[in-house]
């Protein structure tokens, strides 16, 4: 076929040919919010998986435990988070043939991200996801982010997508060092309602992760309140009407 | 350009002249100077008595803050006022044309303005222009028959809300009003969230920043508190003050005052009304 001998031509020139470039992403999770509490680190997204502006998947686990100190959450394509999943499984497993009784820290988990997503982007060929890795070793408590283009920083609160623009306000307020468990809880399904109400991708039904210097815990799928009753909602147009 | 004998002036309308150049610029890679935006934080709440508005002071031209501390709470009426964001120009036009109009309606009906007459003239003015008046409002009073707030899009659509924010700083706001609203606010509470929505977009967002003006309509009585809080002091001022060294000597020192040009008259007659 003439797309099998032009392949062959450029082989030597591009070594993937455009049609394996990632180009747009297919089916995407929405943000992920992340903060460092008392015991270590709190970290909460939806199970939403749309396709395109189809709500496709409910049921997607977009926060996935690594190793025994790490937590990573993702936003973006869902297929190259489970992709990291692999590498990350890969990486954990050579860890562990070392038997050395040391394992890879939520710090040394990020640094590697960070190389894997730069370098991907390097090639023009990214993974597209925004990831949270936190994790708690030592004793020390380790929160961080990595986007698409390798753009890596650590912070006291994260967050991905949307949660950066409507959740990362409320958090630079209200959150403070050694926030107890249901403080934090609260703090977050606050986040998380809002991003609810905000976030066109956004569903209700969502999962709390936590992860202290005793293990990890993933929460059940549970789903928020939320409050329609306000005055105005009931009879909008009494007033102005043709508007809505 | 026009190849008539005589030149006559245009008569109206849009002139082409300098398309031409323009395009042959932008083909070169130099870009027009962007608009004078309100890049902005802007919200309004409806509480217990009334409707109280509020908006940050930054009026920025691209990355450069060209107004540190700008008025984007416009009156409309006695009991009605609105906060634009978008093209400064825009808001500015728009709010004093619709506000002149009010004037005239009052005039002629006699009668306090309403809410709905300022909205329906701004959406009829937005929508004819099919979004190129790029001005983003939110519109609050009080009238005979209640307490109101709308946002109006750039398009021509219309809100009717409880409470509402626009302009780039808007998600921050949002963010605040979503997780603490709730109704029958006093006034007090009210300022409180209002002054907390702007400060989240003052400070989340690089768009808006300054200080923080607030808006109370109630029946019958408003309040407009200019720089109700100034969260961005400058820090640190020079306590010395300026001073300039001593290089010229002055030789003469000789001071002629200006004769006043205009002579007052006391007691004139009274413009006709």
């Amino acid at each position: 076929m003439e797309s099998n001998q032009s392949n062959q031509h450029n082989s030597l020139l591009a070594s993937e040919a455009d049609s394996q470039r990632t180009l747009y992403p297919y089916v995407t999770g929405t943000s992920v919010v992340a903060i460092k509490y008392k015991d270590g680190i709190l970290m909460a997204s939806d199970m939403g998986g749309s396709y395109g502006s189809t709500l496709r998947y409910k049921s997607v686990e977009r926060i996935k435990p690594v190793g025994k100190h790490s937590l990573l959450g993702a936003s973006g394509e869902i297929s190259d988070f489970q992709e990291i999943l692999r590498y990350l499984d890969e990486l954990i497993l050579y860890d562990n043939m070392w038997d050395d009784g040391n394992s890879l820290g939520p710090k040394e988990v990020h640094s590697y991200l960070t190389r894997v997503m730069y370098n991907r982007r390097n090639k023009f060929n990214p993974l597209w996801n925004s990831l949270i890795l936190g994790g708690v070793k030592n004793g020390h408590k380790y929160l961080g982010m990595v986007s698409m283009i390798g753009v890596n920083f650590e912070d006291d609160h994260v967050a991905t997508g949307f949660g950066n623009h409507l959740a990362r306000p409320i958090l630079r307020d209200e959150w403070h060092e050694n926030l107890s468990f249901e403080d934090g809880v609260k703090l977050l399904e606050k986040c998380m309602r809002v991003l609810l109400y905000r976030d066109r991708s956004a569903i209700n039904k969502l999962q709390i992760a936590k992860i202290t210097e005793e293990g990890v815990t993933v929460s059940q799928p549970y789903s928020l309140k939320t409050f329609w009753g306000f005055s105005a909602f009931q009879n909008p147009t009494v007033g102005a009407e043709g508007s809505w | 350009m026009s190849n008539s004998a005589i030149d006559v002036p245009p008569k109206g309308g849009f002139s082409f002249d300098l398309c031409r150049r323009n395009d042959m610029l932008s083909k070169k890679g130099v870009q027009p100077p962007s608009y004078r935006k309100t890049g902005t934080t802007i919200v309004g709440l409806v509480f217990q008595d009334g409707v109280i508005l509020g908006a940050d002071t930054r009026a920025t031209e691209g990355p450069i803050v060209c107004d540190k501390n700008c008025e984007k709470i416009h009156y409309m009426a006695p009991n009605i006022y609105c906060c634009g964001a978008g093209t400064a120009a825009d808001t500015e036009a728009v709010t004093d044309m619709v506000s002149s109009q009010l004037q005239l309606h009052r005039y002629h009906t006699g009668r306090e303005s309403r809410v709905v007459t300022a909205l329906t003239l701004l959406k009829k003015h937005l929508f004819n222009y099919q979004g190129h008046v790029s001005a983003a409002l939110v519109l609050g009073g009080v009238d005979v028959t209640g307490p109101h707030l709308h946002t109006i899009y750039p398009h021509g659509s219309t809100d009717t809300l409880s409470f509402a924010t626009m302009g780039s700083g808007s998600l921050a706001a949002m963010a605040m009003f979503e997780s603490k609203y709730k109704e029958g606010l006093t006034r007090d509470e009210g300022i409180k969230l209002v002054v907390e929505a702007i400060c989240s977009g003052i400070f989340n967002d690089l768009g808006s920043g300054s200080n923080v003006d607030v808006c109370v309509i109630t029946k019958g009585h408003k309040e407009y508190l200019r720089n109700h809080l100034l969260p961005n002091p400058r820090t640190y001022v020079n306590p010395k003050g300026f001073s300039f060294t001593k290089k010229t000597e002055v030789l003469l020192t000789k001071i002629t005052p200006l004769k006043e040009k205009v002579e007052v008259i006391e007691g004139g007659d009274a413009m006709e009304e």
